[in-house]
């Protein structure tokens, strides 16, 4: 590292240049994307120059300029209560009955910061190394740089609100490893770090709704995007206790409304995780990135029949002690696991990684046990598991240290599949956990689209092509608490922006077309409900654009997806009425925009002819099965623009905008765990 | 009654934990009050003339600093604010509890509380109409059921249980009393704060169970006893 | 197994409910409660007749959306929350009843889904601790003893499911305001704002209209975070402080 140009300014890389075409005449190619915003120098400076270089907002303007924020999850929370005290006037819409209810709250394992209080070589230029590296080298470094930086204030903000961090006898905080990093960066709140940190941002936020700078509309969801005269300047949102159409205009627009991991029907995903907000905002012209991004989690419960609604992940720290094994033979796929002997048994990572054995990291433990099952090797219900043995470890540790360190674990795992894995050896499958895919967005965070700004999961700028464990709850408050607020003020310093009102077309249309779709869903009068058609869309994407992907399947599943969307719009049944408490009719219009969403997916993937970070494509393998990433190919954000089409009709073919990845400050490097 | 409003200039005087700090206030004074009642009633087992001089006594206590019975009003009008202030209390709780949930359940399992516990309100309106007859009977009315005299405490008391019936109400009474203090001394200490922690809340459970067993079960021994006849006059 | 559910269905909070009675066939015990009444809700759709309305959606047992009064018992049997309870918790022919949560400060917005905003506005009364963004100091300047730290974090566990009140006779929601007292009143941090906290918290506490505690201990019983009824003593012992420096 010793070597790179201090001042910033030397690339380490050159533009890509794509050479395969796989996706084509799915989509059409646009001009290169330059992120206009993007900081220059040396990259420890840049973000105290940006910081320096935007506009402030003079205290006594900030009442006058209005900020919407969709979603109330650790973006969206942090960034409503930041604001709020800062002065603006803020409304922040969810669709949960309190914004403590948002899904930043069921993360598990902690929370990232250089802050090296282990004295163990960890720093902001490590921190900002290992989450560049651990993407795959498919993320901006300025942005990923800031996030490190930043992240060491995010635990003195929680800790000032009073999160209760795991300490050590001292009474100063503890850390923890993560993910297979070597330092100890991660702060933690036993396994619940996501719901204290969301606990705090919802504190914080509830104080200035108190406060009356916050005003905080529950149970509404945002539907539309208003953009009138080139600006985001408001949301159509529907109250969904009493089915009224609301338009809320603002100065400006904030999406903070998570990931769309729902799209594969099961995933760890709250149940009301959905990609309405951004992709409406997409219909309205703003860039989807990377959309086929998403991280698979390699140790979820595996799923039990048909009638399963969610998955559940269980922390990857089992790893560390359990053994993965499935059996040699077929034949002993129904057998009681106990009864198979040592010798039948393959522990197939321990085989084929023998550095890392169990260890491997997120991707490859998940590929691992696909290609198991795929060879029909899987245990359990549809042949979709793998035996996590804790015999062993057992054994060796004894029951009681084993309850100690995975107590809680263990029992979630009997409450849910009603086995105990002390007895009998777990089984897990993996899952589909978060989306590094978001809306397209600058240094500032702001969309291509003026005035739109997109914070958290559901942007795209920080985790590359995979996500380090423990860094989704950082870069959710990273943004909501610390850059968010100070780049937006650079936008706001502008405003107040004219004043809109109901009879302006823009807002007229944006409603018009509200009341248009929900009428046409409860109108098909069709047979099948909304959640048929989102299983069927979720087995398509996890068959064809989950954890392995080839040309074949990928452009099968486009032509699966249109014929599914089409049935959709014929023979949809949505019962009951606009004007109440609708959960099918919520339902099907959330499934609507997955399926657009799977198909775009589905041509990224395709375009994509590479295995990169979570994602691997069979058609990109070294010769001993691996995952070989192409920098001269792909070293580029695939930003989409949407291609046109009415809601019910086909998508017109996107438009692919390209942003060059380049690098001074770290070198690309290809993985390698063998 | 829900609302969307914030409530302004809030008073911690005026709220519900304020009633349950009177509740739990004149409670421990009750409590207080009935050891040694339940003490004086034991004299009766030393027979005749050593309860009606304890009787006697507690007219002439303190005196001639305080007038006769100066002291025994002092602490009768200890105990009628004391009991004004829990029964209105307890009655306004129990108001705020029925506006609490106005939709019952078709189905609802008591899994934690205890009988004592669900008992306290109308086990607090059986004392309430206990206490006037008990007045009545031994205070102010004097009445003797069994048509004996009135003005020999001793007698009295063996003439009244003496008499079946009044031996049966006072022991329901007592089950009543022993309920209301098993739950009252533990809801004190809960109310008062005392209980803070798993060991201190266990404590204040067995405190409940001790109260209420020694203060119910001394009272009943001179009821059972007169009807055994092992007290007579 | 085969099930009879007696449902509670309202139309809307203004509406009259009434229990309504469905069989279903074919339950798995695998299934999750909820996926239980995904199924019957699959099975009313294809009928034509409206799906049950309830809330759920972390469905992991934290995000405290989902509630239900299961056979008189909020969460149903298991200690734990409606998502997390599953199937096999149940026997074949059982008649299951199943109601929203009860309580005037909850009510009822449709069938099974309530409103409990009144959490909220109890939580805005002072259910935080005032830091704005940027000014907090360095985190380990101020340490914590580790017993305070752990005890703050059990009773922080809080999921704001509502059980306690729709388990307390008395409607009573100290159990939820008092978790967050405790979990406060035990860092440095919260001690500035400690007995306004206390004072305003009950105050809305009272005004939404839950009803007063009456140390039953049926809400710790319900709550499937296992928060103990020893942070309500917490919450009068405040409290009675607070009154006493005169708020």
């Amino acid at each position: 590292m010793g070597t790179l140009d201090p001042s910033g300014t030397v690339a380490l890389n050159k533009a890509s240049v794509q050479k395969s075409d796989d996706a084509a005449g799915f989509y059409a190619l646009g001009d290169k994307l330059v992120d206009d915003k993007a900081p220059t120098g040396p990259i420890k400076d840049r973000w105290t120059n940006r910081k320096f270089e935007n506009r402030l907002v003079n205290p006594a303007n900030r009442r006058k300029l209005s900020v919407i924020i969709v979603g109330t999850g650790l973006a969206g929370a942090s960034a409503g209560a930041t604001l709020g005290e800062a002065g603006y006037h803020v409304k922040t819409f969810f669709y949960q009955d309190s914004p403590r209810r948002a899904h930043s709250i069921a993360a598990q394992g902690g929370i990232n910061a250089a802050k090296n209080y282990m004295e163990d070589g960890d720093s902001t230029f490590r921190l900002f190394y290992d989450t560049v590296k651990g993407g795959d080298y498919r993320s901006r470094e300025s942005n990923v740089y800031r996030l490190a930086e930043v992240s060491a204030n995010i635990i003195d903000q929680c800790v000032a609100q009073g999160v209760p961090f795991a300490r050590d006898y001292g009474g100063l905080l503890d850390n923890r490893s993560f993910g297979g990093v070597q330092v100890s960066r991660t702060f933690y709140a036993r396994g619940q770090t996501g719901q204290q940190l969301l606990i705090g941002a919802y504190q914080a936020l509830e104080r200035q709704v108190a406060a009356g700078t916050v005003e905080a509309y529950s149970r509404h969801e945002m539907l539309e995007l208003i953009v009138a005269d080139g600006r985001a300047r408001g949301i159509v949102a529907r109250d969904m206790v009493t089915g009224e159409i609301e338009t809320h205009l603002a100065d400006v627009v904030v999406l903070a409304s998570g990931g769309y991991g729902n799209v594969f029907f099961l995933s760890t995903n709250a149940m009301g995780c959905n990609v309405t907000a951004t992709w409406r905002a997409h219909r309205k012209g703003a860039y989807m990135a990377n959309p086929c991004y998403t991280q698979i989690h390699p140790t979820c419960i595996p799923v039990s029949g048909d009638h399963q609604s969610k998955l559940t992940l269980m922390s990857e720290s089992l790893r560390n002690d359990g053994r993965i094994w499935v059996p040699k033979d077929r034949a002993d796929r129904d057998k009681d696991p106990r009864q198979i002997p040592e010798e039948d048994r393959d522990y197939y990572l321990e085989r084929i990684y023998p550095a890392f054995g169990n260890l491997v990291p997120r991707d490859i433990a998940s590929r691992a046990a696909k290609y198991q099952c795929d060879d029909g090797k899987g245990v359990g219900p549809g042949g979709l598991g793998v035996y996590l043995d804790f015999a062993d470890a057992i054994a060796r540790l004894g029951r009681d240290a084993v309850e100690a360190k995975y107590g809680n674990l263990f029992d979630m795992y009997q409450r849910i599949t009603g086995e105990n894995p002390y007895e009998v050896p777990m089984r897990i499958y993996p899952a589909v956990h978060y989306v590094m895919g978001g809306l397209w967005v600058d240094y500032d965070l702001q969309s291509n689209v003026p005035g739109l700004f997109v914070t958290g999961e559901a942007n795209f700028s920080d985790h590359g092509a995979n996500r380090l464990g423990a860094s989704a709850l950082m870069q959710g408050l990273a943004d909501g608490y610390f850059v968010l607020p100070n780049t937006i003020r650079e936008y706001l310093a502008d405003g107040p922006f004219d004043k809109l009102d109901e009879a302006h077309p823009a807002v007229a249309e944006a409603r018009a077309n509200v009341e248009d779709r929900l009428g046409r869903l409860l109108a098909i009068g069709g047979e099948r409900s909304a959640d048929s058609y989102h299983k069927e869309l979720g087995h398509i994407m996890w068959e064809y654009c989950g954890m392995e992907r080839t040309k074949e399947g990928l452009t099968l599943a486009i032509e699966k997806i249109r014929a599914l969307k089409q049935d959709f719009w014929s023979n949809l049944r949505v019962l009951g009425t606009a004007d109440s408490l609708n959960q099918s009719l919520e339902k099907a219009g959330r499934v609507a925009d997955f399926m657009e969403l799977g198909e775009l997916m589905c041509i990224d993937a395709l375009n994509r002819r590479e295995s990169c970070g979570g994602h691997f494509r069979a058609e990109s393998q070294t010769e001993d099965g691996e995952a070989l990433r192409h920098d001269d190919e792909f070293a580029y954000v695939a930003a989409w623009e949407f291609g046109g089409g009415a809601d019910g009709e086909p998508m017109g073919t996107p438009v692919l905008h390209k942003e060059d990845l380049i690098y001074t400050a770290i070198e690309m490097k290809q993985r390698s765990y063998k | 009654m829900a609302t969307t409003t914030l409530v302004k200039g809030a008073r911690g005087s005026r709220s519900t934990v304020a009633l349950k700090l009177l509740m739990a206030g004149s409670g421990l004074i009750f409590i207080g009050f009935v050891l040694m009642h339940m003490y004086g009633n034991l004299k009766m087992f030393a027979g005749h003339d050593a309860f009606n001089t304890y009787a006697e006594h507690l007219r002439t206590f303190g005196e001639p600093m305080l007038p006769r019975t100066g002291l025994l009003w002092v602490l009768r009008i200890v105990l009628i604010v004391s009991l004004l202030l829990h029964a209105y209390s307890a009655f306004i709780l129990w108001g705020r509890a029925n506006g609490a949930r106005s939709q019952r359940y078709a189905v609802k399992k008591n899994l934690a509380s205890s009988l004592s516990s669900r008992m306290m309100r109308w086990g607090g309106v059986t004392l309430l109409l206990f206490i006037i007859w008990h007045l009545l009977n031994f205070t102010i009315g004097k009445i003797n059921v069994a048509g004996g005299a009135t003005n020999d405490p001793y007698n009295l008391v063996v003439d009244s249980f003496g008499t079946w019936w009044l031996t049966i109400i006072y022991l329901v009474a007592m089950v009543a009393l022993g309920m209301h203090l098993h739950h009252g001394t533990w809801s004190a200490m809960q109310t008062l704060g005392f209980t803070g922690t798993e060991a201190a809340r266990r404590r204040a459970k067995t405190a409940g169970w001790l109260v209420a067993l020694v203060v119910a079960g001394g009272f009943s021994l001179v009821p059972l006893a007169v009807l055994f006849s092992l007290i007579t006059k | 197994m085969k099930l009879t559910l007696k449902i509670w269905r309202q139309p809307d909070s203004a509406a009259k409910g009434a229990m309504h009675t469905y069989q279903l066939n074919d339950v798995s015990p695998d299934m999750s409660f909820l996926e239980m009444l995904d199924v019957l809700n699959e099975d009313l759709n294809a009928k034509g007749e409206e799906p049950i309305a309830f809330d759920s959606d972390c469905r992991e047992g934290i995000c405290g959306m989902c509630g239900l009064m299961i056979n008189g018992q909020a969460h149903g049997p298991e200690v734990t929350t409606t998502c997390q309870l599953h199937m096999r918790s149940f026997k074949d022919g059982d008649v299951i009843t199943i109601e929203p949560w009860r309580a005037d400060a909850f009510p009822v917005l449709k069938d099974l889904c309530v409103d409990r905003g009144a959490f909220d506005r109890i939580i805005q009364q002072g259910g935080f601790i005032s830091a704005n963004t940027g000014s907090a100091p360095e985190a380990n300047n101020l340490p914590v003893n580790k017993a305070d730290a752990d005890r703050a974090f059990n009773v922080a566990t809080c999921i704001g499911c509502g059980a306690c009140v729709a388990a307390c006779p008395n409607g009573s929601a100290s159990l939820f305001m008092a978790a967050k007292i405790t979990h406060l009143g035990l860092l440095p941090q919260g001690q500035p704002e400690r007995e306004t906290r206390v004072v305003n918290m009950v105050a809305q506490h009272d005004h939404e209209g839950f009803g007063g505690c009456t140390n039953i201990g049926e809400c710790a019983a319900a709550c499937p975070k296992e928060i103990p009824l020893d942070v309500i003593s917490q919450l009068n012992k405040d409290l009675r402080t607070a009154i006493k420096r005169g708020h």
